[in-house]
């Protein structure tokens, strides 16, 4: 069970032409994880209150009051929650909030390679890096307003796009 | 361009997925425990529990053996990479055999056989790498057949690539995949049929040339063997790259019209990059070494290096001389400094081509590649392998090997030193049970670019009944009388002392002692790069006072040295496009039409980790097709295909894909081969297909030079 995820997100296709191959084929990766929603459905839709919203916006699980019914994992566009087969119960990111509250980044933002990943105050991200979120295969930001800015790849794919698909299906 | 390489300074290297996922094998189940002696056939993985005792007296008896029965030069370690510590891997059994009289040597390796062995024909050196912070000052970078982000070349590389699109630079990735590099790196993706570099850089010399972009002074001040005005005396007849390029000779102008034809890349693209590339300055082509593991590996690696010379690149900084690029100007890191002693056996062969030893050593000349002797006295009559997956997993044609290592005629002992029961271990006639290098101490210098050493302390105790490289072979020693010679009298963690001592005698000369390195608490001690080093900086100041080690002192792209090989078919003395000896241009595409690829997977160092399930969870084993190939066969994501040739046969999932050029599969190589009972290999081993046949210079690897055909598996 992983908490992010990478997906391998495209358009496109090949046509053979004289000798030569052809593509149009657009591809970028998503990393995924939970968005800490500023309007969270998995909060809404929890029938123990199990799910919670925290004074620093952190989206999490009392795991004390969670039965596993699985409500918030149908509702959540990211495939944020997840059933846990050996405890019975829901899991899913919650930003390291041990870190965070020791004013340490979250793991998978010091982990990245590449560094592409950055964590803070959302005010502050957006002041730095603009507003944008809605980038396929997310759903358009209106639905649960997730607190993810998306700084877009030069071949990025409108969400509304229904060429677009996911290339790693198994793997996410 | 000092500000921008402070604003480079990393302040710690950060480990890979599989770095991330070292825990899973560290508490492996599958770790192995107890030494094991082989009670079925070769190869049938029957073993039972033996002491140390046993297991260790036994290897003694047979080095003592094997050594009066044929002499040392039947010893052999193989190569292998699975450890690389100095107390753990295979220099370890280096020096326990140079102290009993040696044992064959090898040259070269799986990685880079003929990108180390072409570059210097054209400069001289292997060292022609800037360091890499220098690559933020490059405005265009070609990563041809390079995928940073999959596979590590030098730990972070990626980042740095990163950084110089940051800086403004144009990435083109010239690759069959779109690989992860492709994605997350360059602005364009250039896919390529698979051998036909040259091809592809012939085109865009012809481009450079007839539209006079190429930097003439440079060429005129720099090389030789450009146009006829340049040969080399005694070869003044010769046909000159210009020649070739043209067709002035053979009639064929390298248009872009004829490279699309070969290298399936449209000849407007050709021309495109060929301009944009020629007029960008400064430029770095980057060759990784994915397209010189082929057929004819070494002309692509020069053609490489010479597009760099036609385009002025070479000794400046963000430009880039190409080949294999040991970086400025020591060669960077060393990987090892464990004294292995000097061999007394001067013999050694090229490392690919191990099992041409076993079967016919005793008639391998300098034909083969043998150097040190004009013969070898003896086939290969005993293995003593550490750390190595690579006789039977990462050698071409795994059907071959197999038969080979089962046939206890040929190779009358084989022991070798193991963390898990590997295919190459089921071989084995003693399998001896290796601690992990959490379990000991260790020290490394990085890989292959970098200021760093890294300290590796004893973290966690052994599982019981595991040794270390180090400690196996010097008990082995202690049973041959050289106990005190092989360990000198230290502990682990006083060769590791020893290690820095050394590391601060040459290259680290500010390295704290262990002790202060312990207190510091930091596992690397690294030297900030201030002022990147540039390669051949002195030449191309001033060629004429620092003349390269060249025959001729300059940039060869005409080389005499290979003029008077005398095989132009084969060994050119200019970069030749040379249609490989499996192509889907020849009869045998008839029954095989796809090109196989086995680039390296995240999920694993070449076939260490494909035993971790977390790794294999995030990069699952699949054979990677391309969507029209899979229509055409009826094949969909998730199907079991069968994919064979005339060498084996592999039954796999497979996943079908945009991202890969039709006409191409791609099994990411490494994974464990895993033969059912009619031997077909039910784990994705790219080898099962691969060739054992070695390339002409440099006598090696061809790994990815393969074509088979793939269909919807029958049984399942």
């Amino acid at each position: 069970m992983l908490w992010r995820r990478v997906y391998e997100v495209g358009s496109g296709g090949w046509v053979q032409k004289d000798d030569a191959w052809i593509n149009d084929i657009r591809t970028y990766n998503m990393s995924v994880a939970c968005n800490h929603c500023e309007e969270p459905v998995c909060v809404d839709v929890c029938p123990t209150k199990a799910m919670t919203k925290d004074k620093n916006g952190i989206v999490t699980i009392d795991e004390k009051r969670c039965i596993g019914c699985k409500y918030c994992e149908w509702v959540c566009p990211y495939g944020a929650p997840q059933f846990n087969e050996s405890t019975g119960l829901m899991t899913k990111c919650d930003f390291c909030t041990d870190y965070v509250s020791e004013g340490k980044n979250p793991s998978c933002v010091d982990a990245c390679p590449m560094r592409v990943l950055e964590f803070g105050e959302l005010k502050e991200m957006k002041k730095k890096h603009g507003v944008e979120s809605e980038v396929f295969p997310f759903p358009k930001e209106h639905y649960t307003k997730p607190a993810i800015i998306i700084k877009k790849h030069s071949k990025v794919i409108e969400v509304d796009d229904t060429s677009a698909s996911i290339f790693n299906e198994e793997e996410v | 361009m000092t500000d921008q390489t402070i604003q480079l300074k990393i302040r710690s290297l950060r480990a890979c997925i599989r770095g991330r996922a070292y825990l899973r094998r560290q508490y492996h189940p599958d770790r192995l425990t107890h030494p094991l002696i082989r009670t079925g056939k070769r190869g049938e993985g029957k073993f039972r529990k033996a002491t140390w005792d046993e297991a260790l007296d036994k290897v003694a008896s047979e080095i003592q053996r094997i050594k009066e029965k044929y002499g040392n030069q039947a010893m052999y370690v193989p190569y292998g990479t699975g450890g690389y510590n100095q107390l753990n891997g295979r220099q370890t059994a280096y020096r326990l055999l140079n102290l009993v009289g040696g044992s064959l040597g090898f040259y070269n390796s799986y990685s880079w056989a003929a990108i180390s062995k072409a570059t210097p024909y054209v400069y001289g050196t292997n060292i022609t790498g800037n360091q890499r912070q220098d690559w933020v000052n490059s405005k265009y970078i070609i990563m041809w057949s390079w995928n940073p982000s999959e596979m590590r070349d030098g730990t972070n590389s990626e980042y740095f690539i990163k950084k110089a699109k940051e800086n403004g630079a144009k990435i083109i990735c010239i690759d069959p995949r779109m690989s992860m590099s492709a994605v997350s790196l360059a602005d364009e993706w250039i896919p390529i049929r698979p051998g036909t570099d040259v091809a592809l850089m012939s085109a865009m010399a012809y481009v450079m040339i007839t539209e006079n972009l190429y930097d003439a002074d440079f060429v005129n001040k720099y090389c030789v063997g450009f146009d006829s005005s340049q040969m080399p005396a005694g070869a003044e007849d010769a046909e000159s790259y210009k020649d070739y390029i043209l067709g002035v000779r053979d009639g064929i102008p390298k248009t872009p019209e004829w490279a699309q034809k070969i290298t399936a890349i449209p000849k407007e693209t050709i021309i495109r990059i060929a301009r944009e590339y020629a007029t960008t300055k400064p430029a770095m082509l980057y060759q990784g070494y994915g397209m010189q593991r082929r057929a004819y590996g070494e002309t692509a690696v020069i053609g490489g290096c010479i597009l760099q010379a036609l385009t002025g690149n070479v000794g400046i900084p963000g430009g880039w001389a190409g080949g294999i690029a040991l970086q400025a100007d020591n060669g960077g890191p060393k990987w090892n400094v464990f004294p292995t002693g000097a061999n007394p056996v001067k013999a050694s062969i090229p490392s690919f081509l191990w099992s041409e030893a076993v079967l016919r050593g005793s008639e391998m000349t300098e034909e083969d590649g043998v150097k040190g002797v004009e013969k070898l006295d003896s086939n290969i009559k005993m293995i003593y392998a550490v750390a190595s997956n690579c006789l039977i997993n990462q050698h071409a044609n795994v059907n071959r090997s197999a038969k080979i290592l089962e046939d206890e005629s040929l190779v009358e002992f084989f022991v070798i030193h193991e963390q898990f029961m590997t295919p190459t271990a089921k071989f084995a006639d003693v399998v001896l049970p290796v601690c992990t290098q959490f379990e000991m101490w260790g020290l490394e210098d990085g890989w292959k670019y970098g200021e760093e050493v890294i300290l590796m302390p004893k973290v966690l105790d052994r599982l019981p009944e595991t040794k270390s490289d180090y400690e196996i072979c010097s008990e082995v020693a202690e049973r041959l009388g050289v106990k005190e010679e092989y360990t000198e009298g230290r502990t682990e963690k006083e060769w590791i002392e020893w290690a820095i001592e050394y590391y601060r005698s040459t290259w680290f000369p500010d390295i704290p002692n262990l002790k202060k390195f312990e207190r510091s608490n930091k596992g690397v001690y690294s030297v900030p790069v201030t002022k990147p080093k540039i390669a051949f900086e002195d030449f191309r100041k001033d060629p004429v006072k620092h003349k390269l080690k060249t025959p001729s002192g300059k940039i060869e792209i005409f080389s005499k040295t290979l003029y008077d090989m005398n095989n132009p078919e084969y060994i050119p003395p200019i970069p030749k496009y040379i249609e490989e000896w499996e192509s889907p241009f020849g009869k045998e595409a008839d029954k095989f039409p796809l090109q196989v690829v086995g680039h390296h997977y995240m999920s694993r160092v070449h076939s260490t980790h494909d035993n971790n399930d977390w790794t294999n969870e995030a990069f699952p084993q699949r054979v990677f097709i391309n969507e029209i190939d899979a229509k055409q066969r009826g094949i969909k994501s998730g199907d079991n295909v069968k994919i064979y040739n005339e060498r084996g046969t592999i039954i796999m999932p497979c996943r079908v894909t945009k991202k890969i050029l039709p006409g191409v599969i791609d099994i990411p190589q490494g994974a464990w081969w895993t033969p059912d009972e009619n031997g077909i290999d039910r784990r994705g081993n790219v080898n099962v297909l691969s060739s054992e046949k070695w390339t002409p210079l440099a006598f090696g690897n061809a790994q990815h030079t393969i074509m088979a055909e793939v269909e919807q598996a029958e049984d399942e």
